[in-house]
């Protein structure tokens, strides 16, 4: 008879009832990968779009053996993900960690991390409208038949749209893709440089919308194809300096405005791969100890 | 098909709404290149009967059978709803009477008119847009509002958007719910003369519903008058026009205004 069992939570926060029904909404998702399943989400304790879907989908795949990380937009020290860690730190007691090839289970909102997920890892994103169309075509009815019926003319009506207006595909987030050849699906917004990463990837990827009471999945090793046009191919980010703390080029950087004179950076949105970089001797021009520097620990 | 096989043969097509009668025992045929007009007042059936005839409202009785470019000819009821709904939006046209609804509002006339295309697979913005600027020639909107969006139109150009974006995939039949309804008398005659140059060029076979008796004598061949639901009259446009045999039909033609 120990009091601390009775007043804490159950593992995962979620009854294992809801945990099963969202496992089931999880299978019926990987089986048909892209396809949006319906599930009875769950009121969480924080508000709708800070990432009730993924944390539902977290919940009902986390074990007590596996190591969790937590990004937002990359990142693993920004609020939304701090406070998810430490939620399921206090309702599961798992390991947490910010090393992307230790942990099993990473749960993001915006980013995939720079560093190539393996066989064994489950990637949840949160997804605030898992609808791909839904900004072209405001009717569930409608839409879920165009799902049917893979009826998606109407999605290359965004992109041509795009194009007249601002002479390239200028969607740059939620970029739409086709999955396993099938069903049209909004990689959540996620920003199109990730996309590629996405086409059989080795990892399993989950997408909970909690608001929307949606449950989506690419099983390992799926297809994965971003729209496009003959002569309008699609293409992602690039900038032209490299981040300006670790010096990698090939990865997605975040602008950060410095001074009110103009004055800005570019730096690694994965916090996690940045800090690698810069342990293992890579600099950028705005780093310490970069000899563009005239001092050490300049802002 | 043979020119003398009926292109969409419409049998006994009753609606009901409850134990209201939307419409009763129509049937008709429609050849191709032939313009059949419905005239009629208002709750008489007409819309009802155009909706039921388009694949929209699924009729209490009757048949619709169509003969489809593959040369056979299908009950379009019986289809698979995909099958049905390809039809429409590839082999069928419907420009509604508030272009509003048959538009894309919030998309350029461009995309609106590249819809269709992208939907059966075009894939190339080049060609796409190209199609797109030609059929806008056709129906005389300047090139340079191409990329505006149909919010930004007069009433006549967005109607005139409406009948480009669904004559782009090359229909063979059109259905059309009162096309010039809601416009002034100028942009109506501008239309209609538009409309005739079309369905001549193209060969379109057309069920136009109105209640102006002026666009049914311009564009139909035949007429059926319709009135509580029901046929009452039917025949070549000027023979009813001219020569109304029933009661009903005399009364619409004599109560045309007269300036």
């Amino acid at each position: 008879m120990e009091m601390v069992d009775k007043q804490s939570y159950n593992f995962a926060y979620l009854d294992e009832q809801t945990k099963r029904m969202i496992r089931r909404a999880l299978l019926k998702a990987v089986a048909i990968p892209g396809y949006q399943v319906p599930f009875a989400s769950r009121e969480m304790p924080m508000p709708y779009g800070w990432g009730t879907g993924g944390i539902q989908v977290t919940a009902a795949v986390i074990g007590p053996e596996d190591v969790l990380k937590v990004i937002d937009q990359g990142s693993d020290d920004t609020t939304n993900a701090v406070s998810i860690r430490k939620f399921f730190t206090k309702v599961t007691n798992v390991e947490t960690t910010e090393d992307t090839a230790k942990a099993t289970v990473i749960q993001t909102r915006h980013r995939i991390p720079e560093t190539d997920l393996t066989e064994g890892q489950i990637l949840v994103y949160q997804v605030p409208i898992p609808e791909p169309l839904r900004f072209l075509e405001p009717r569930e009815t409608e839409t879920r038949k165009m799902h049917a019926m893979e009826e998606y003319g109407l999605m290359h009506v965004k992109l041509y749209e795009d194009i007249s207006q601002h002479g390239e595909i200028a969607t740059t987030y939620a970029y739409p893709v086709e999955v396993a050849g099938r069903y049209m699906m909004d990689p959540s917004p996620t920003p199109k440089f990730d996309n590629p990463k996405m086409d059989r990837m080795p990892a399993l990827q989950l997408f909970g919308a909690g608001r929307e009471k949606r449950i989506y999945a690419i099983p390992p090793y799926t297809t994965v194809k971003s729209l496009d046009f003959d002569d309008h191919k699609f293409s992602i980010q690039k900038w032209e300096q490299p981040c300006a703390l670790c010096g990698a080029e090939e990865s997605f950087l975040d602008e950060v405005i410095l001074d009110d004179h103009g004055g800005r950076m570019f730096v690694c949105s994965d916090s996690h791969f940045c800090q690698t970089r810069q342990d293992e001797g890579h600099r950028g021009e705005m780093s310490p100890g970069h000899p563009l520097q005239k001092r050490e620990g300049v802002q | 098909m043979t020119p003398q096989d009926p292109l969409l043969t419409v049998r006994d097509i009753a609606v009901h709404y409850g134990d209201r009668v939307g419409c009763e025992q129509v049937s008709f045929d429609l050849f191709p290149g032939e313009v059949l007009g419905i005239v009629g007042e208002s709750g008489s059936g007409k819309s009802t009967l155009l909706n039921a005839v388009s694949g929209q409202l699924l009729p209490s009785a009757g048949s619709i059978h169509y003969n489809t470019r593959l040369s056979d000819v299908r009950e379009i009821y019986e289809m698979s709803e995909p099958e049905r709904r390809f039809l429409m939006r590839t082999d069928w046209a419907f420009v509604h009477q508030n272009p509003r609804d048959g538009l894309r509002m919030g998309v350029s006339a461009g995309a609106n008119i590249g819809e269709r295309l992208m939907g059966v697979g075009w894939r190339h913005y080049g060609e796409i847009r190209g199609t797109a600027a030609s059929w806008l020639g056709k129906v005389e909107i300047a090139d340079d509002r191409m990329d505006d969006t149909p919010s930004t139109f007069s009433g006549g150009m967005q109607q005139r958007l409406q009948i480009a974006r669904n004559l782009v995939s090359g229909p063979r039949l059109v259905f059309m719910d009162e096309p010039t309804g809601g416009l002034d008398v100028s942009v109506q005659a501008r239309l209609l003369d538009l409309l005739r140059g079309l369905v001549a060029d193209l060969n379109l076979s057309v069920v136009i519903v109105t209640h102006d008796l002026a666009v049914a004598r311009l564009l139909s061949h035949r007429l059926m008058v319709m009135q509580g639901g029901r046929v009452v009259e039917s025949g070549l446009t000027d023979q009813v026009l001219d020569d109304p045999q029933h009661p009903y039909s005399q009364l619409l033609v004599s109560s045309i205004l007269q300036v």
